[in-house]
């Protein structure tokens, strides 16, 4: 686990490799392409690439009008400007129409950092999440990134990719499979189950070996998929080890934990606690000074997990 | 281009608006009246389309920017043979493909759903976008209402419309001056259009939408622009054809009712 990489990074190597062999895959942007890391994409492929200028709304309406023509759309700005600004343009336009576009948006969380609050979006997994036939993928490090990119790309349909900007550790190895929908037991644990996603799967890995030297077995899943959310493995997480925490770099209102809650309060009530943003506003900082304070550390899994 | 053909077709077009809003009891008659002509002129002299094959490669395409205008285009659509008349009179009841507002994939002929003021626009200008990419020679044609050029979006698009030089995008202003709250100068005045669209790089086309004449003109010109978008800036009477809905902010969503819509029929001269 010792290299590390943002997954908007891998989002942008994963364009140049998918767009080499998809002739059908458009990209988009809205000046904000070296920092999506889309414009690797618009220098090898620039035919295939439109900047959009600072107009969110039009850049995903307008990549709907693509898509509907029969192309593949992934349309890339910051989370605050796709799933906030844009909205209801992508419920109405994308979503309504089930439309081919993969909302792919980066420098979502706490973790944007120094920019600040007007920046840091935890909102954008519950808004995106309530939209029907929307699939909603949050990766875990780059190559899960990579690896659920091309599923998303490949699938038919509008999908949320959530991207970060801080470089994270490597949870997986190149040859570990990651299937879209499916989340995946990265720890096997017995005592309750850490359910995490994006940047969190880390630091859940990272306090399950804390919770294990006081003799705690916990459970880790990655849930990088959290919409269609994978119902099997949260209920045989619940038979199994009685206890959920969840942890999130997004809102603890209406994302991972509220949807991991909706599973668990229908088909095996057990208690669940949950690790993000609570419900208030970040502010100006460095990410890992910003995640201490913010309460979406290894450690406030820890403290969630003995609170059970 | 057959005057006479064309303006029957467009009374019966009228006609059929009345009687899906009439049969609805609710609905937007008054944006879809003053939209009759130019709509009609579309699918009965200007599209490549083809009411067999929907779907047809290389077709043109028209977008409902103005979706509460559904009635026209639905209308229209089944005048044009692309279902039978009667379907249209389930407009907006439970279990119809005739929605409040067009929906893609339940009625055959319609490109994109709408409603939302001002997407459509920017959806036609990605339609646009991409026949230019793929060299299909489908032209993409949408209407907007003026009280729709009051969404931002509008503005965004007509912006990227020109950088992208989309030649193969004419964009139809539906210029009846009426809004829901009242008169567009008095709500929120988007006068000059022409200037404004002319200012972010259209070309500019401005004419008597209802006359056939001068719609034929437009869109003429429309298809000889090259490097440029082209709009067509298209002044209209809300509730054209009806008199006691012309110029009636009232009638913008309001449908008449039994007694109102034989007056209508009376006066329309059409027949669906």
């Amino acid at each position: 686990m010792a290299e590390k990489m943002a997954t908007r990074q891998a989002y942008g190597k994963a364009l140049v490799e998918i767009g080499a062999e998809n002739k059908n895959l458009v990209v988009m942007d809205a000046d904000l392409s070296k920092s999506t890391m889309t414009n690797d994409f618009s220098k090898a492929y620039p035919e295939r690439f439109f900047n959009m200028g600072i107009a969110e709304q039009n850049m995903y309406a307008a990549a709907t009008g693509i898509a509907l023509s029969g192309k593949v759309v992934c349309a890339s700005t910051f989370a605050m400007f796709a799933a906030g600004r844009s909205f209801e343009i992508i419920r109405n336009s994308i979503g309504y129409t089930h439309a081919n576009v993969k909302i792919c948006a980066t420098h979502a969380g706490i973790t944007v950092g120094e920019d600040g609050a007007s920046h840091q979006t935890f909102e954008d997994i519950a808004l995106m999440r309530t939209i029907p036939g929307m699939t909603v993928v949050n990766p875990s490090d780059g190559v899960s990134a990579t690896k659920l990119l091309k599923q998303v790309i490949d699938m038919e349909g509008p999908a949320y990719v959530r991207l970060g900007r801080a470089a994270v550790p490597m949870c997986y190895e190149e040859s570990d499979e990651i299937v879209l929908g499916k989340g995946n037991m990265v720890k096997d644990g017995t005592d309750l189950t850490i359910i995490a996603t994006g940047i969190m799967v880390n630091e859940a890995l990272i306090a399950a070996e804390e919770l294990a030297k006081d003799g705690i077995s916990a459970r880790v899943i990655d849930m990088h998929t959290i919409k269609p959310i994978d119902r099997e493995i949260i209920v045989k997480a619940a038979k199994e080890t009685g206890k959920i925490v969840t942890a999130e770099e997004h809102s603890v209102v209406g994302g991972l934990g509220s949807a991991v809650a909706e599973v668990v309060t229908a088909e095996c009530p057990v208690k669940v606690a949950m690790v993000g943003q609570k419900d208030t506003f970040g502010e100006s900082g460095k990410p890992d000074e910003l995640k201490a304070k913010y309460g979406m550390t290894a450690a406030d899994i820890i403290q969630a997990a003995k609170s059970l | 281009m057959d005057l006479k053909f064309l303006e029957k077709t467009a009374a019966d077009v009228r006609v059929g608006i009345v009687k899906a809003v009439g049969a609805a009891g609710s609905g937007h008659p008054g944006g879809s009246l003053s939209a009759a002509d130019i709509v009609t002129y579309l699918y009965f002299n200007e599209m490549n389309i083809d009411p067999e094959n929907p779907e047809m490669k290389g077709r043109d395409k028209f977008i409902l920017s103005k979706g509460h205008a559904g009635p026209v285009q639905y209308v229209a659509l089944a005048l044009r043979g692309y279902f039978p008349k009667e379907d249209v009179l389930t407009l907006r009841k439970l279990g119809s493909k005739f929605q409040g507002h067009p929906a893609l994939g339940k009625v055959p002929g319609i490109e994109m759903s709408t409603g939302s003021l001002g997407q459509g626009f920017s959806v036609a200008g990605g339609m646009a976008m991409a026949n230019k990419l793929d060299n299909d020679p489908g032209r993409i044609y949408v209407l907007l209402g003026d009280g729709e050029l009051e969404e931002g979006i509008v503005w965004e698009a007509a912006m990227s419309a020109a950088h992208y030089k989309l030649d193969n995008l004419t964009a139809i202003v539906d210029l009846n001056g009426l809004q829901i709250d009242g008169n567009t100068a008095d709500v929120m005045n988007v006068a000059p259009v022409a200037e404004k669209f002319a200012a972010f790089g259209w070309n500019v086309v401005e004419i008597n939408g209802h006359c056939f004449e001068e719609i034929n003109y437009a869109f003429t010109k429309a298809k000889e622009c090259k490097g440029q978008p082209t709009v067509i800036v298209a002044k209209t009477v809300k509730g054209k054809g009806v008199s006691f809905m012309e110029n009636n902010a009232g009638w913008h969503g309001k449908a008449p009712n039994a007694e109102e819509v034989e007056t209508a029929v009376k006066e329309l001269g059409g027949e669906f």
